[in-house]
C-alpha cells in the first residue's frame, strides 16, 4: 500500500512543478468548453424539434466534462509506462515484489487525480460564476450531488482499468500511438465527448448505452444536471461496480499473460 | 586566423526545488541563479593548428565553441574567425567551418548514410565535382566504403562517429571544431578516429579546435592546449609543459603518473 | 525549395522503413476526426439544420479546415515538434549551417501518417461538393483552392509561433492547442453559430473564418455574398509575416542565452 501512496505523492509534485503547464491546461479547457456549449446549443436552440437536454443541462454537461478532463479522457497517457513498455525495460518492472497490475493502476489513477487537483477547482469555480447560457448551474438537491459524487468517483475507477487494456495491448502491438489512436477515439465517442449520447441517433446510442465507456462520462455529468433521474442514477452504480469487478479481473489475466510473454521474450 | 578578445557569457538558470512544500511554494515565485560561463576568455590560434581545449565539466568549453561556430551571441568581447564575426554573417561564417558534436548525431538516423551525405551536399551547394572528389578521398581514408548504404541507426559509435567526420568535410572547411569527438568509442575507433584528425590537420591544413575529457587524445594530437576553468582562461601553451609540471610522480618511483592522474592534479592545483 | 524537397524525400525514405507503424498510425490518424465527422451528421440528423447551413454546406467547411490541417501537419511538422528539435540540440545543429533556419526546421520533420486524416477529409470534400448545386466558375474554383492553401498557410503560421515560444518557455505551450486544435475544431462549423466575440477573433486575429466561412458565401452563392469574398484567403498568407517576425526574434534570442 505504501508503494501505492509514493507513487501518487510523485505524480502529484510532479504535477505541481509545471506551475504555468497547468495554467495553460484551464485556459485551453475554458475555451474547448465555450467551443462546445456554442455548437451544442447552436444546435439545439434552432431545431424545430425539441431537444433532449436544455440549454442549461449542456452548459453543465461541458464544464463537468471539462473540469475532469483528466478523469474521463482516455487519451490521458503515462508516457514513462509507454516508454517502458515499448522499450522492453518493462521486464524490470516484472522483478519487483509488488502486484503489477495494482502498481500500475495506482500510478495512472494518480495521474489522473493529481492533474485533476490542479485543475478542477479553477474551471468549476470560474464556470459557476459565468452568465447564462454559459453558467454552470448548482446541482439540483443534494442527493443528486452525492450520487454524482459517487458515480464519478466509480467511474474514474472503470476508466482506469479500461485504460489499463490500452497499456497490455502496447505489449502486442509496440506502438503507443496506433493504441492510443485507435482506442481514444472510440472510446471517447461512446463516453458521449464528442456529442452528449441523448443527442445520437437511437440506433448508435442503444449500443453506446451497453458498452462500458459511458459510465465515466455520461453518468456523472448527467446525474449532476438531472438529466439523469436518481433512480437511474443507482442502476448506473450497481452496472459500474459490475463493470469494475469484470474489467479489472480480465485485465490482471491479461497483463499476466503478457508478462509471461514478455519475460520470454526477455529471455 | 582566429582571434578571441575578451569574450563574456553569463546565463540565468531557473532553480527547480525537490519536495512537496518547496514545489507548491515555486507555483508563486521562482528564483534564479546567474552563471557567469565565460569571463574575459581570449587566445588566438594560427592556420593549420591543433589545439587541444580542456577543463573539466560546465568549465565554458562548449560555450566558447558555440561561439566560435556562430551559434551563440557572446555579451561582449570579440572573435574573427576567417576575417568575420561568426554571430554576425552566420551563415557565410559556417560555409567555412565544420563542427563535430561528439553526443549528438548530424546524420539522418532513419536513411543510408550516402542519403545523408548527397543532402548535406545540397545544404552547403557543394559543387558536384568538389563533392565528388571529397567524398572519394573521405571514403578512401576513413574506409567508409562499406558503411555508405547503411542507415546511420544500424552502426556501431566507431562507425557512426567516422561518418561524422566526413559529413562534416564534405564542403571543404578550412577549421574543423570537434566536441568530444572519442567520447564512448573503443580502443580501436578512438585510434582510428585520432590518425584521421591527425591525417585531415596534415594533408588538408585543416586547423582543428578540439574539446575531449580524453588526456590520450590531446597527448596524440595537439601540442598547445588552453585550459579553462570556471569561465577563465587559465593556461594557454604547451601540452608537454604542463605533463612535465604535474606529471612527476609522486611517490619518488621512477614510473611516472597515468595521464588522467596527471590532468586531475592539474584541475587540483588550479582549484577548478 | 528544392532543398526543401530534398528533406521530405529523405523522410519519406526513411518513414517507409518502418511500414506496419506507419500504416497503423495512418489508420489511427483517420480515426481521430472521423468520429468528429460522425458527430457532426448525427447532430444535423437530429436538429435538420444549423442556423441555415445544411449538412453539405457545413461539410464543406469541415472538409477545407481538415485538408489544410492535415497538409500542415505533415509538412510543418518540424515548428510543431520544435519543442523537441530544441531539447535535444538538434536546433544547434541546424545554426551551423548555411542555410535558413525556417527552411531548416520546415525540412527537420515531415509526418507522412497524416494521410489518414487527409483522406477522409478529401472524402468528405468529395461528398460534400457532390451534394451541393454549385454553380461552377473558374472564380469559384480558384476561391476553393485558395482556401485550402491559405488554410495551410494559417496552421503552419500557428505551429511557427508555438514553435517560437519554445525559446522563451518550456511550459505551458499547451496553450498553442487553443489555435491549431481549437482554430480546426472551431473553424469546422460556419462561423455564425458563435458568439460575436469569437467570430471576430478567427477573422481579424486568426483569420480561420478568411478561408473558409467568409469566402463560401461566394463559393455558394449565398444571397448577399460580394465577389470580394473570394479574396478573403489571402487573409492567411498576411498572417504568416507576424509569425515569421515572432520566429526570427525568438531565433536572436536563442542565440543569446544559448536556452
Amino acid at each position: 500500500m505504501i508503494a501505492y501512496i509514493s507513487a501518487f505523492r510523485i505524480r502529484l509534485i510532479r504535477g505541481l512543478q509545471y506551475r504555468v503547464a497547468a495554467l495553460a491546461g484551464v485556459g485551453t479547457q475554458f475555451f474547448w468548453g465555450f467551443m462546445l456549449i456554442m455548437v451544442f446549443q447552436a444546435f439545439a436552440s434552432n431545431s424545430r424539434e425539441s431537444s433532449p437536454m436544455s440549454l442549461s443541462q449542456i452548459a453543465s454537461y461541458v464544464w463537468l466534462q471539462q473540469a475532469f478532463l483528466a478523469f474521463v479522457m482516455l487519451w490521458f497517457r503515462d508516457a514513462e509506462l509507454f516508454a517502458l513498455i515499448v522499450s522492453g525495460d518493462v521486464a524490470y518492472e516484472f522483478t519487483r515484489p509488488v502486484d503489477l497490475y495494482g502498481f500500475w493502476y495506482a500510478r495512472l489513477l494518480a495521474g489522473r487525480l493529481a492533474s485533476a487537483a490542479l485543475r478542477c477547482l479553477p474551471i468549476l469555480i470560474v464556470a459557476a460564476l459565468l452568465p447564462a447560457p454559459f453558467t454552470l448551474l448548482p446541482p439540483t438537491c443534494p442527493a443528486s450531488l452525492l450520487l454524482f459524487v459517487t458515480t464519478l468517483f466509480l467511474g474514474l475507477l472503470v476508466l482506469v482499468a479500461i485504460s489499463m487494456f490500452v497499456y497490455i495491448l502496447t505489449f502486442a502491438t509496440k506502438s503507443p500511438m496506433a493504441s492510443f489512436l485507435v482506442v481514444g477515439p472510440v472510446g471517447e465517442f461512446c463516453a458521449g465527448m464528442i456529442v452528449p449520447i441523448p443527442m445520437m441517433p437511437d440506433a448508435v446510442r442503444r449500443v453506446v448505452m451497453v458498452l462500458p465507456f459511458r459510465l465515466a462520462t455520461d453518468l456523472p455529468f448527467r446525474t449532476y444536471s438531472g438529466s439523469i433521474g436518481s433512480v437511474e442514477a443507482l442502476e448506473g452504480i450497481v452496472l459500474q461496480l459490475l463493470w469494475l469487478a469484470v474489467l479489472v479481473a480480465v485485465g490482471r489475466a491479461a497483463l499476466a499473460r503478457a508478462a509471461v510473454h514478455a519475460s520470454i521474450l526477455g529471455g | 586566423m582566429i582571434t578571441v578578445r575578451g569574450l563574456n557569457k553569463t546565463y540565468l538558470v531557473a532553480e527547480r526545488s525537490s519536495g512537496f512544500r518547496e514545489a507548491a511554494a515555486s507555483l508563486w515565485r521562482r528564483r534564479y541563479r546567474k552563471i557567469e560561463a565565460l569571463r574575459d576568455v581570449g587566445f588566438s590560434i594560427g592556420e593549420g593548428e591543433i589545439v587541444g581545449y580542456i577543463g573539466p565539466n560546465g568549465a565554458g568549453k562548449s560555450t566558447t565553441i558555440k561561439v566560435m561556430s556562430g551559434i551563440l551571441v557572446p555579451d561582449s568581447g570579440t572573435c574573427e574567425i576567417l576575417g568575420r564575426t561568426p554571430w554576425k554573417e552566420r551563415k557565410a561564417h559556417v560555409r567555412g567551418i565544420g563542427v563535430v558534436f561528439g553526443q549528438r548525431s548530424q546524420l539522418w538516423w532513419d536513411v543510408p548514410v550516402i542519403d545523408s551525405f548527397e543532402l548535406l551536399r545540397d545544404i552547403y551547394r557543394v559543387s558536384p565535382v568538389d563533392y565528388r572528389r571529397n567524398l572519394d578521398e573521405l571514403v578512401g581514408e576513413l574506409d567508409l566504403a562499406p558503411l555508405l548504404g547503411t542507415p546511420t541507426r544500424q552502426l556501431s559509435l566507431g562507425q557512426r562517429m567516422r561518418c561524422e567526420l566526413a559529413a562534416s568535410l564534405l564542403h571543404g572547411p578550412r577549421i574543423l571544431f570537434l566536441d568530444e569527438p572519442t567520447i564512448g568509442l573503443d580502443a580501436v575507433a578512438k585510434l582510428a578516429v585520432r590518425a584521421f584528425i591527425k591525417r585531415v590537420n596534415e594533408e588538408r591544413g585543416v586547423t582543428v579546435i578540439l574539446t575531449t575529457h580524453d588526456a590520450h587524445d590531446i597527448e596524440a594530437l595537439a601540442e598547445r592546449v588552453i585550459l579553462i576553468g570556471k569561465g577563465r582562461i587559465l593556461y594557454d601553451g604547451a601540452f608537454a609543459v604542463l605533463c612535465e609540471r604535474y606529471g612527476e610522480s609522486e611517490d619518488g618511483s621512477d614510473s611516472p603518473p597515468s595521464l588522467e592522474r596527471t590532468v586531475a592534479r592539474l584541475y587540483g592545483e588550479y582549484g577548478i | 525549395m528544392e532543398l526543401y524537397f530534398r528533406y521530405a524525400l529523405l523522410a519519406a525514405k526513411g518513414q517507409l522503413r518502418y511500414r506496419s507503424t506507419f500504416f497503423l498510425t495512418a489508420f489511427g490518424q483517420f480515426f481521430v476526426p472521423f468520429f468528429v465527422f460522425a458527430g457532426m451528421v448525427m447532430l444535423f440528423g437530429r436538429f435538420g439544420n444549423l442556423k441555415g447551413w445544411t449538412l453539405p454546406e457545413a461539410m464543406l467547411c469541415f472538409s477545407v479546415i481538415h485538408v489544410s490541417f492535415s497538409v500542415s501537419e505533415c509538412f510543418a511538422r518540424g515548428f510543431d515538434m520544435f519543442g523537441t528539435v530544441l531539447s535535444n540540440g538538434e536546433f544547434d545543429r541546424i545554426l551551423v549551417r548555411p542555410r535558413s533556419t525556417i527552411l531548416q526546421v520546415l525540412g527537420s520533420r515531415f509526418e507522412y501518417s497524416r494521410v489518414g486524416r487527409l483522406f477522409l477529409a478529401i472524402g468528405a470534400l468529395v461528398w460534400a461538393l457532390g451534394n451541393l448545386a454549385i454553380d461552377w466558375n473558374p472564380l469559384r474554383v480558384a476561391t476553393l483552392c485558395l482556401m485550402i492553401l491559405g488554410g495551410i498557410a494559417i496552421f503552419s503560421g500557428i505551429f511557427m509561433l508555438g514553435a517560437s515560444l519554445c525559446f522563451w518557455t518550456t511550459e505551458g505551450l499547451e496553450i498553442m492547442n487553443v489555435f491549431t486544435d481549437g482554430g480546426r475544431e472551431m473553424a469546422q462549423y460556419p462561423l455564425t453559430i458563435y458568439q460575436d466575440w469569437v467570430r471576430k477573433f478567427f477573422t481579424f486575429v486568426i483569420p480561420f473564418g478568411c478561408v473558409n466561412y467568409l469566402p463560401l458565401f461566394y463559393v455558394l452563392g449565398k444571397p448577399g455574398a460580394s465577389p470580394f469574398a473570394a479574396l478573403a484567403p489571402l487573409a492567411g498568407f498576411l498572417f504568416l509575416l507576424p509569425c515569421a517576425l515572432v520566429w526570427r526574434r525568438g531565433v536572436r534570442r536563442f542565440r543569446s542565452t544559448g536556452s
